[in-house]
């Protein structure tokens, strides 16, 4: 390790533009707005006859998914099309990975085959940065999913949600609800509210799920949820996945759904007007009564219209991040 | 040079436009504006036409041919035509008429949009520099700049041009 | 041979000497501190002006990697960079391949030292078969072998009662026991310590309680069983204050801690760098100044390098998927004179950590500079540099402080009166 380059964060370029999207730490407010701006002009695409831009014409997007998902990997190949783009799809599955290739050999194996941008998700914390960091640098990586660490496009998406039906963010109560501990859309989404503005970000778990020195985050805790979600304006609710039963962190889903479950009767205790989120996929009955995944409060279906609005933002901004670097480069070098 | 007042063009340019849709037999044109200049140039033009017809918008961004070179543009908006393309007279307006390439582009993004049954080209200036095949249908003022130098339209009320020279 | 070193300032610990005088070396001993003896006329002699003089460092930590290992270091490559750092004696942990629970294991490692002669090399044998905390090693067969001392490393044993059991045979013999204490349960999937900077990272967390509540446990068997014991790579400030309190209570157990968990913090996880993932991990500001405290006071009488090296690939994956250790036993001199520059240790001090206190915890021939003693030497510019990687020895260069500057610079390792290292 040389003490050198700590001083740019990695995923910016020298004009402070993104040229890597791998977590919202460290974004500033003006950078995540333009996010949003340009998402929006990306759904008004989405709304016409033909949904294509040429912006990324011509350029490879790799998705590289090293953890099985359906719906991240679809959106980006859609928002990837979108912008047409030409698209390959690897699953490479955790096992086989460690079989044989490391991940650094499948990645430049990738890189060898001139892709412009990778799509990365993988089960570790970290796995973003550290392709960025040893991946050639005039490959974009886009992080979609590391570890529990961060789903920077998630969370940007959520955020769009939430301007698009709330106006904004600074007079806003956001609770995040369930498996903090584990979830890298809770981090991105605390990041985001924060840097966006937002002065009440609560989460609600059991302390079993909640990750230590959270509040350093800059949000409250709560392990009720009457008390947590009393006058929210937005809620979120988190997936709890099956495994959290056996580690001993949860008794049963049964519980889980008494006492955290987002149902009518709680959320009438929120604004009336709250909307109601969720990542996806929905464990019915155990986060989320049926009556509120499918009832009037819930933008559920409309954060997945949004998120390919968000990721052709986020695809094509970064791309326009390592094309002005390499200018910036050449300009310097003469 | 003595750059030509917007106001004074506008007016000409409202009775040339008059004449051309008249001549095509074009009843019912459907206006569009380029951002941002050209949005100022058509509502000033739909003002001296008396017309109470809506306004389309259209950004580009997505569409020129420099993404390669020059990235995205900061300041992405949504276009918004609130109207049908498909089989419409369109009246496309903008402010200079340089390279030719955002008109280029404009045709692009609209194609996308549906099959327009005609396009007409409206330019407040045209300064000469085609370098692709595209000539305004109507134009307010013809000029010749020196390679260094460019205009800018401020807006949308006073419609004022300022010279502007890179050189210095 | 005959070796005369002129004009350094000799320290040594343990006689409270510190004095600026020569020393007189013959037939691997120290025959005189001062005036050379009657007669005696040197072979070789040193011009040890502005240099100082001490008893060579004794690592008690220092993964050799052989047997089986040898991606990540032989015998001769680790022994030759713990020389440059200026270290004399070391212990090398049983965590081999196969594992050093047979006196086979323990001949080879030292014939192998033997050859490369670079440092004095003494094992650490496996506590249990294997390392698998079920079945007893052959602790008095491993003992004759060479043996100084045994441990299970962070490998738990299954049971505490077995655990109980081998703490009491130890104890028959007089064998010293080395405890790494962790408990298995609560460390389990965690790769960092359990705080804001793992939370925010997303790494599973090792809690504090994982170190405290073994320790406190392993206290309480090492006072049932009367064992000796040496608590190795301490981590918390809550750790060390349970050792504190053992030895004011009179239990007679003494503790070493990593120099890197003296320096380092989870801070520096900040970007994932795996050169940081380590076992144990690296924890809190608070914890390092209390393991800090505890250095200064005594309470922790060793400080010793936790030398892991690593091939490159070891290292080349996101954070979970790397291999804990770091590479440091090169630069333990160097980067040990920073608590001296920091003001928290005075010099003697620092050395009796790095010497004399070592060598006591585990009953070694070592850390001493005396007539009569073994020639086992380092001296050093206080005043010079050392930039890190100008040359580098251990097979491993996963070494976070790799292009740093450390004050202090090793001029000549000395074994048995014989140059092993000249910088």
């Amino acid at each position: 390790m040389t003490p050198t380059d700590a001083k740019r964060p990695l995923q910016l370029n020298d004009q402070g533009q993104l040229r890597h999207f791998l977590s919202l730490d460290g974004l500033r407010r003006e950078l995540l707005t333009e996010i949003l701006d340009t998402a929006d002009s990306f759904l008004e695409v989405g709304a016409r006859a033909v949904k294509k831009v040429p912006l990324l014409r011509g350029k490879t997007v790799c998705n590289v998914f090293f953890e099985n998902s359906t719906r991240t990997r679809t959106t980006f190949e859609m928002a990837a099309q979108r912008l047409s783009a030409d698209v390959i799809t690897l699953n490479v599955s955790t096992s086989s990975a460690s079989k044989g290739e490391t991940l650094l050999d499948t990645l430049r194996n990738l890189e060898a085959m001139a892709a412009d941008m990778f799509v990365v998700r993988h089960g570790d914390s970290g796995a973003a940065h550290f392709i960025a960091e040893h991946v050639c640098p005039q490959v974009a990586i886009i992080n979609g999913g590391d570890g529990r660490h961060a789903h920077p496009t998630q969370g940007m998406l959520d955020m769009l949600t939430i301007r698009r039906h709330k106006g904004g963010f600074e007079n806003l109560s956001v609770a995040i609800v369930g498996d903090i501990l584990h979830s890298r859309v809770a981090r991105s989404n605390m990041i985001a509210l924060k840097t966006l503005g937002c002065k009440d970000i609560r989460v609600i778990a059991p302390k079993t799920l909640l990750p230590i020195g959270i509040e350093q985050y800059g949000v409250k805790v709560y392990t009720d949820m009457t008390q947590g979600l009393k006058d929210v304006d937005v809620v979120i609710m988190l997936r709890l996945q099956r495994e959290r039963m056996s580690g001993g962190l949860l008794p049963s889903e049964g519980e889980f759904y008494r006492l955290f479950g987002l149902t009518t009767a709680r959320l009438a205790g929120a604004k009336p007007d709250c909307i109601v989120m969720h990542p996806g996929p929905i464990n019915r009955g155990v986060e989320i009564e049926s009556a509120v995944a499918d009832g009037p409060h819930s933008v559920i279906l409309n954060q997945v219209t949004y998120g390919i609005a968000v990721r052709m933002a986020v695809l094509s901004m970064t791309m326009s991040g390592q094309t002005a670097q390499r200018q910036f480069e050449q300009e310097n070098a003469q | 040079m003595i750059l030509p007042v917007p106001a004074e063009l506008i007016s000409q340019m409202a009775l040339d436009l008059k004449a051309h849709l008249a001549r095509r037999g074009i009843t019912e044109p459907r206006y569009i504006g380029i951002r941002t200049g050209g949005i100022w140039v058509a509502q000033a033009l739909l003002k001296a036409l008396n017309s109470e017809a809506p306004l389309g918008t259209l950004d580009v961004s997505f569409y020129r041919d420099d993404f390669s070179q020059n990235g995205l543009h900061p300041q992405v908006r949504p276009s918004e035509l609130p109207f049908e393309i498909e089989g419409q007279h369109l009246v496309l307006i903008d402010d200079v008429l340089m390279s030719g390439r955002t008109i280029r582009a404009a045709l692009n993004e609209l194609f996308d949009y549906g099959r327009p049954a005609s396009v007409t080209l409206v330019s407040l200036l045209d300064l000469d520099a085609a370098e692709l095949p595209i000539r305004p249908d109507v134009v307010g003022a013809t000029l010749s700049l020196k390679p260094s130098e460019r205009v800018k339209l401020s807006g949308p009320a006073p419609l004022t041009l300022e010279l502007q020279d890179l050189a210095l | 041979m005959k070796l005369s070193i002129l004009g350094a300032r000799v320290i040594d610990p343990t006689s409270q000497l510190d004095q600026v005088t020569d020393l007189h070396l013959e037939a691997g001993k120290i025959v005189a501190i001062g005036a050379a003896p009657a007669g005696f006329t040197p072979t070789q002699t040193i011009d040890a002006k502005g240099l100082v003089a001490a008893p060579g460092l004794v690592d008690l930590n220092v993964a050799l990697r052989e047997p089986g290992y040898s991606r990540k270091g032989t015998i001769a490559s680790e022994t030759r960079a713990a020389a440059a750092g200026g270290v004399t004696s070391l212990c090398c942990p049983p965590h081999t391949k196969p594992v050093l629970d047979t006196s086979a294991v323990a001949e080879l490692i030292l014939d192998r030292a033997r050859e490369a002669g670079n440092c004095k090399v003494f094992p650490i044998g496996a506590l249990s078969k294997g390392l698998d905390g079920e079945q007893l090693a052959e602790l008095i067969a491993l003992r004759d072998a060479g043996c100084v001392a045994f441990g299970n490393g962070l490998n738990s044993f299954t049971n505490t009662r077995t655990l109980c059991r081998a703490l009491e045979y130890a104890a028959t013999f007089d064998l010293t026991v080395i405890f790494h204490s962790q408990d298995r349960d609560l460390a389990e999937g965690g790769i960092a310590h359990d705080g804001a900077m793992a939370a925010f990272r997303g790494l599973p967390g090792i809690p504090e309680t994982a170190e405290t509540v073994a320790l406190a446990r392993d206290l309480l068997l090492v006072e049932q069983s009367g064992v000796r014991a040496h608590f190795s790579q301490l981590t918390s400030a809550r750790g060390v204050a349970l050792i504190a309190q053992a030895q004011a209570r009179g239990l007679k157990v003494t503790a070493d801690v990593a120099l890197y968990q003296l320096i380092l913090t989870d801070e520096a996880l900040v970007d994932f760098s795996s050169v940081y993932h380590v076992q144990p991990p690296l924890r809190t500001r608070a914890d390092r100044d209390g393991l800090r405290e505890a250095v200064k006071s005594g309470v922790v009488q060793a400080i010793s390098s936790h030398h892991q090296p690593h091939e490159r690939d070891a290292k080349l994956a996101p954070f979970g998927a790397t291999e804990p250790g770091m590479s440091s036993v090169e630069v333990l001199l160097p980067l040990a004179m920073t608590l001296v520059e920091d003001g928290l240790l005075d010099l003697p001090t620092l050395l009796s950590r790095l010497s004399a206190g070592p060598a006591d915890a585990l009953r070694l021939p070592a850390g001493k500079l005396a007539v009569g003693s073994a020639a086992d030497l380092v001296l050093f510019d206080p005043a010079a540099s050392t930039l890190v990687g100008e040359k580098w020895h251990s097979k491993g260069d996963n070494c976070p402080f790799l292009g740093h500057c450390l004050p202090g610079a090793v001029r000549y390792t000395l074994v048995d009166g014989r140059i092993s290292y000249e910088g």
